[in-house]
């Protein structure tokens, strides 16, 4: 948040790949970003659980930084949903047991589990699951959006439900999908690049480098003045991490329908249908 | 709430309570002979789990973990050999800064060797999806296995030092060195038995809880403040006593969840170990006489 800060005052474009929502809330002059916004990822989840009837929730997430992010969206925008937080616990991000923690959710009388972290827990909280034999829907954060997570819970991770970008599903998504060339052309070569899998982070980085060519074609010139004002100007500009309609007040362009709610099926995501 | 909910609870500090029984006993072997606490005890658990994760590409898991427990033994006597023996003039301060130099040095091996992935051993018996009720409260199999070890790990060293002739030479390490010395025991051999038997028993256990907790090369650290709170709390150097505290704090640690928000928990044992270094620094079952005539 220092960065922010520093460019604004200093007059430089920052396009920053990092998720938080303060970095374009409050709004920055010179400050934009690529990746969703996470009360969008909140949100999505929520109408997730209102089809499937859930009301009482559990909440738990990681002692980081973007733990505490999500989990602070969460209680803010559970009772705007009509959803009620019967537990919500924060746990150490080295933390490899939680079988004590299941406990009491269990007791709590949740219809629904949101976990909110990026740590090792994502793949054990499945297995302790199983273990204790709860059947409680379980709803990750976009921070789940790498397929090692399933490979390490060992066939545990089977229906969990979570936020993400498209670009993990793009080749199941149907043809009239207007983000589908863009995503699997990025995969094709970010593969054949670093021959590694394709991430949702990687992909951040791409439009936010895309989004500044686009600005400086449009502009004309290497005129900062020019090209900030034509980021500001950029619509239907299609990215990774969803179309992104840019204007002065939003400097993030893109709306919750960025984010795909995928679901793991036989060790694989796939695309979450009610 | 009924029953089972509340037994649930008990069964889980039993099992992280005898894993720290274990730690506590490594501590306190050393202790015996050396009058030190070897800050590397929590490593041993950790390279015992990461070998067993290297050799299982080669072989059976049974014979995987009984080569590990014997690399770590082996690491364990190199570690006397090397930094303890060749001390001029060993004093309780110099050898506890080599094993904090150790734990740091092995740390960072292990990180080199094994990465920074986390790793896991498979399930002993049955798979992850395999449990046992027992009360209508649901445990891994896995768990039997940790609190068997323990058990068996307890009555075994007990044996030792009550009936064999080594054990015996050990306990009269362990009460005056000097005078041992002058019945005629080599009390250098017995430090490194007591470095090999202590990482080895270190070694076991960390294959033992590897399948439930996994193991990654850092994660020797926590469980050795968990396991010198409880070696601290039973009385150092005392076995007895750190049974006693293990069942203890493994069971607060459980219960507190019902009280306290979970992010205290780590703190628990850290809230005790002040308590009693404060209140009672000979803890539960050491006598303050002893306590006295120790340099540390």
């Amino acid at each position: 948040m220092k960065i922010k800060k520093l460019c604004d005052d200093a007059e430089v474009i920052l396009i920053s790949c990092a998720a938080a929502e303060v970095i374009v809330d409050p709004l920055a002059k010179w400050v934009f970003k690529t990746p969703q916004k996470d009360n969008d990822a909140v949100i999505r989840i929520f109408e997730v659980m209102k089809k499937k009837g859930i009301s009482k929730i559990a909440v738990i997430a990681s002692n980081t930084g973007f733990g505490d992010a999500g989990k602070k969206q969460i209680e803010e925008l559970a009772p705007k949903h009509n959803l009620t937080i019967v537990l919500s616990e924060t746990y150490d991000k080295n933390a490899r047991d939680f079988n004590d923690l299941l406990n009491k959710i269990k007791a709590s009388g949740a219809q629904g589990i949101i976990n909110w972290s990026i740590e090792p827990a994502q793949s054990i909280i499945p297995q302790n699951m199983k273990q204790l034999k709860i059947n409680i829907p379980l709803f990750y954060s976009h921070g789940f959006g790498n397929i090692n997570y399933v490979k390490a819970a060992e066939g545990a991770a089977e229906g969990i439900i979570f936020p993400c970008g498209r670009l993990l599903v793009a080749d199941l998504l149907p043809d009239s999908n207007k983000q589908k060339k863009v995503l699997l052309e990025y995969k094709k070569q970010y593969e054949a690049q670093f021959k590694e899998d394709a991430s949702t982070f990687g992909g951040h980085a791409w439009d936010a480098l895309m989004i500044l060519v686009t600005a400086i074609e449009k502009s004309g010139s290497v005129d900062k003045y020019k090209i900030r004002e034509k980021i500001e100007t950029i619509k239907d500009f299609v990215g990774t991490g969803g179309i992104f309609n840019l204007s002065p007040t939003d400097h993030n362009g893109l709306q919750k329908d960025a984010f795909e709610m995928l679901i793991v099926k036989n060790d694989k995501f796939t695309i979450y249908k009610d | 709430m009924d029953f089972s909910y509340y037994f649930q609870y008990f069964l889980s500090g039993l099992t992280n309570g005898s894993t720290y029984i274990i730690v506590a006993i490594g501590f306190n072997i050393i202790y015996n002979s050396t009058g030190i606490i070897n800050f590397a005890q929590g490593e041993f658990l950790m390279l015992g789990a990461m070998t067993t994760v290297s050799y299982l590409k080669f072989m059976p898991l049974a014979l995987a973990i009984i080569c590990a427990v014997f690399t770590t033994m082996l690491i364990g006597f190199l570690i006397d050999l090397l930094f303890i023996r060749t001390l001029h003039k060993p004093t309780v301060l110099k050898m506890i800064i080599i094993t904090i130099g150790l734990s740091i040095i092995i740390q960072e091996l292990a990180l080199h060797i094994w990465d920074e992935k986390v790793k896991t051993l498979p399930y002993f018996t049955g798979s992850l999806d395999t449990t046992i009720k027992i009360f209508n409260a649901y445990i891994s199999p896995q768990v039997l296995w940790v609190l068997g070890s323990s058990i068996f790990i307890i009555i075994i060293l007990n044996l030792f030092f009550k009936y064999s002739l080594i054990g015996k030479a050990m306990r009269a390490c362990a009460v005056n060195k000097e005078v041992a010395r002058l019945c005629g025991i080599n009390t250098k051999n017995i430090i490194s038995l007591s470095f090999i038997i202590s990482s080895g028993i270190g070694a076991f256990a960390g294959c033992v809880i590897t399948p439930l907790s996994q193991v990654q090369y850092n994660c020797g650290t926590p469980i050795a403040i968990k396991g010198f709170t409880v070696a601290i709390l039973g009385g150092l150097g005392n076995n007895n006593g750190a049974i006693i505290a293990g069942i203890f704090l493994g069971i607060i640690e459980s219960f507190s969840i019902l009280f306290l928000p979970l992010a205290y928990k780590e703190a628990i044992a850290t809230i005790i170990l002040l308590i009693i270094l404060i209140c009672k620094p000979s803890g539960f079952l050491g006598k303050k006489e002893l306590q006295s005539l120790k340099e540390f």
